[in-house]
């Protein structure tokens, strides 16, 4: 799906978003007023100066307009790879972009991420998947590595990996697994409007999304391994 | 080479459990789904491969200098100290915990390559359930401090991890960076990184490099007293996750980028940061640089 | 993978003091991890070994007769996440396991 057909069938009562080489950003008419957009496209590869740009977009949504909702539009390859990146210290430019998220969910701004394309690793870990809810819509292809590259670096024959990644959610680049692990909450239909507007309705809650992916058999201990650790007894007398 | 004697001191060729011990006050740790719990990964077990007790993640409280800190440290020697499932949930159920019970701050004690390839979709959720349960504690007070001084650095996921810490400590033989030199040679070609060039791989990931530009905080030797003295000194001074720190950051990465955008070299950073000596840098002792480099600062 | 279970006499040795369980070494290759646990009968030990390397049951099985018969570690469970090491290298993990647990580390 292209940024303008998502952008039609996301906002039939009207948008005005930039398409900046691989950043999206702008506002549209959403379900109670104003909302803000902000997103990659183009299996965009996110580095020091795409990460920069969504991050201070953001910071002025905050600045300007207080408890406005964002709307994260979301097509990735993932963290472009280069020695420049990584010279300029690229995980402290994705760490500040998804610590600007964080710091937009405490200050009451609704976050809700719609995957388009891609969504892959360092691209969609600052942005997309800090959202309190995250949804698909059609072409979203959540993803870690190829098979084949996978393969290479766990030294597993590819055949077997092949054999074991099919019904394994796990191993599986794809929807289906993303949505069976609770990484992924729902895969839209259209029309699209409403979907997001009850989504962009409905109250944020804590991060819930191992809860979901061991009730839908993708996970079967991240919940239990956290909620053991969070509620853990400490020493006597505390 | 280091002489021998000093090498118990070593946080590098430490294990997460050593390096644990020897940052709180004695005897004062309690470990949560310790080793006996048996939580281990049925992903590993599904492929045929040995499994850890701990998943290679050991999380739980202690003392610091009287402190109550919570802890979690990675074991790189098991699987590179990559995130799973259950690895990755002990993170994310330590930091949660955090944000209910507000210690005096959480100590990540990384050394992880980043997700863990053989639990790849659950390994990426994984970190990002981390993240976003990081960052709610930040946003609760509670701050959060990394130690990268690992053989295996911090990448992949955790790097982006340790770039929403209030604060970094590293050692010179601490890494850290999204795409590693190996994934980094595999993917864009040996041209663009040879991961076998040592000093180009130091000068582009190192610690000392990483501290000239700003991402880690305090230089320490790898020295298990170094990193405790730097995690003292970190949790007294939280940048808590607020507009006008985060827009002060936002200065600071957008004037990195201006300054040192067209460098080719960490060499050519590091010049037109104003370093002197530049072939000094690689022998001097952290605690000479730091020295240095104050100084220098001062002056200006 | 392959699962060797063990339970061999370590005579009359008086039981261990009850302890906390104990973890050491760590699950890399050429190395493997072992974590002491209470929970055998008095004058028998007990040996759980998960191993990344088939058909070496008879080894396992020697190594662990002289650890027992070595350190009487009477009423210990033993359990082995093994990745490949060497028997001098499990010997070696037993008996730090083992001292650890008694406490002769501290």
């Amino acid at each position: 799906m292209t940024p303008s057909h998502l952008l039609d069938a996301l906002f039939p009562a009207g948008h005005a978003v930039r398409v900046d080489g691989p950043v999206l950003a702008g506002t549209a008419s959403g379900p109670t007023g104003v909302v803000a957009v902000l997103g990659t496209c183009g299996a965009a590869e996110v580095g020091v100066e795409v990460a920069l740009r969504l991050a201070g977009e953001l910071l002025a949504v905050l600045r300007a307009h207080p408890g406005r909702p964002v709307v994260f539009l979301v097509d990735t390859r993932g963290q472009r790879m280069s020695r420049r990146d990584e010279l300029l210290g690229l995980a402290s430019y994705l760490g500040h972009l998804a610590a600007t998220v964080g710091l937009a969910r405490q200050r009451g701004h609704r976050l809700v991420a719609v995957l388009f394309g891609d969504a892959s690793s360092g691209g969609v870990l600052p942005l997309g998947f800090m959202a309190d809810e995250i949804h698909a819509v059609d072409g979203a292809n959540p993803w870690v590595m190829a098979l084949p590259a996978m393969a290479r670096v766990t030294k597993l024959p590819l055949e077997r990996l092949e054999a074991l990644s099919r019904g394994s959610a796990v191993l599986a680049p794809g929807l289906e697994s993303f949505l069976r692990l609770g990484g992924v909450d729902q895969r839209w239909e259209p029309p699209l409007a409403p979907r997001l507007a009850a989504a962009l309705q409905r109250p944020s809650g804590p991060d819930a999304r191992d809860l979901l992916g061991h009730q839908r058999g993708g996970r079967p201990l991240a919940a239990e391994v956290a909620r053991r650790v969070a509620a853990a007894p400490g020493p006597v007398g505390r | 080479m280091r002489p021998a004697a000093l090498d118990r001191r070593s946080w590098r060729e430490a294990t997460a459990r050593r390096r644990l011990a020897a940052l709180l006050d004695p005897g004062s740790f309690v470990e949560w789904l310790a080793p006996a719990s048996r939580v281990t990964s049925p992903h590993l077990a599904t492929l045929g491969l040995p499994v850890a007790f701990d998943d290679g993640a050991v999380v739980g409280e202690g003392r610091l200098q009287g402190q109550r800190v919570l802890l979690a440290a990675q074991e790189g020697a098991f699987m590179g100290g990559a995130v799973g499932e259950v690895h990755g949930a002990k993170l994310t159920g330590l930091l949660r915990r955090a944000l209910r019970e507000r210690p005096a701050g959480v100590l990540l004690l990384l050394d992880s390559g980043g997700v863990r390839l053989q639990e790849a979709n659950a390994g990426l959720v994984a970190v990002s359930e981390v993240m976003r349960a990081l960052l709610e504690a930040r946003a609760a007070g509670v701050p959060v401090i990394g130690l990268i001084g690992g053989a295996w650095g911090c990448f992949g996921g955790m790097g982006i991890v340790a770039g929403c810490c209030d604060a970094l400590a590293m050692s010179e033989e601490g890494r850290l960076g999204v795409s590693g030199p190996d994934v980094l040679e595999t993917v864009k070609g040996v041209e663009e990184l040879d991961s076998a060039d040592r000093a180009l791989v130091w000068r582009t990931w190192g610690g000392k490099h990483r501290w000239l530009l700003g991402d880690a905080d305090r230089l320490v030797a790898d020295d298990l007293g170094a990193f405790r003295a730097a995690a003292l000194e970190l949790l007294a001074a939280p940048r808590p996750l607020e507009l006008e720190t985060l827009e002060a950051s936002h200065r600071a990465l957008a004037r990195r980028l201006e300054r040192l955008g067209g460098a080719s070299d960490a060499r050519e950073a590091w010049r037109s940061l104003g370093v002197q000596d530049l072939d000094q840098v690689a022998g001097m002792e952290p605690e000479q640089l730091v020295r240095a480099e104050g100084a220098r600062r001062g002056i200006r | 993978m392959e699962r060797l279970e063990f339970e061999v006499e370590c005579g009359s040795g008086a039981a261990a003091a009850a302890a906390a369980p104990v973890v050491v070494g760590v699950v890399a290759s050429g190395n493997l991890e072992v974590l002491v646990e209470q929970g055998a009968p008095a004058g028998r030990c007990r040996f759980s070994v998960d191993t990344s390397v088939r058909g070496f049951g008879e080894t396992w099985r020697a190594v662990v007769e002289d650890f027992a018969a070595r350190q009487r570690p009477s009423g210990l469970v033993f359990s082995l996440n093994d990745a490949g090491a060497t028997p001098a290298v499990v010997s070696l993990r037993l008996d730090q396991a083992v001292e650890e647990f008694r406490g002769a580390r501290r």
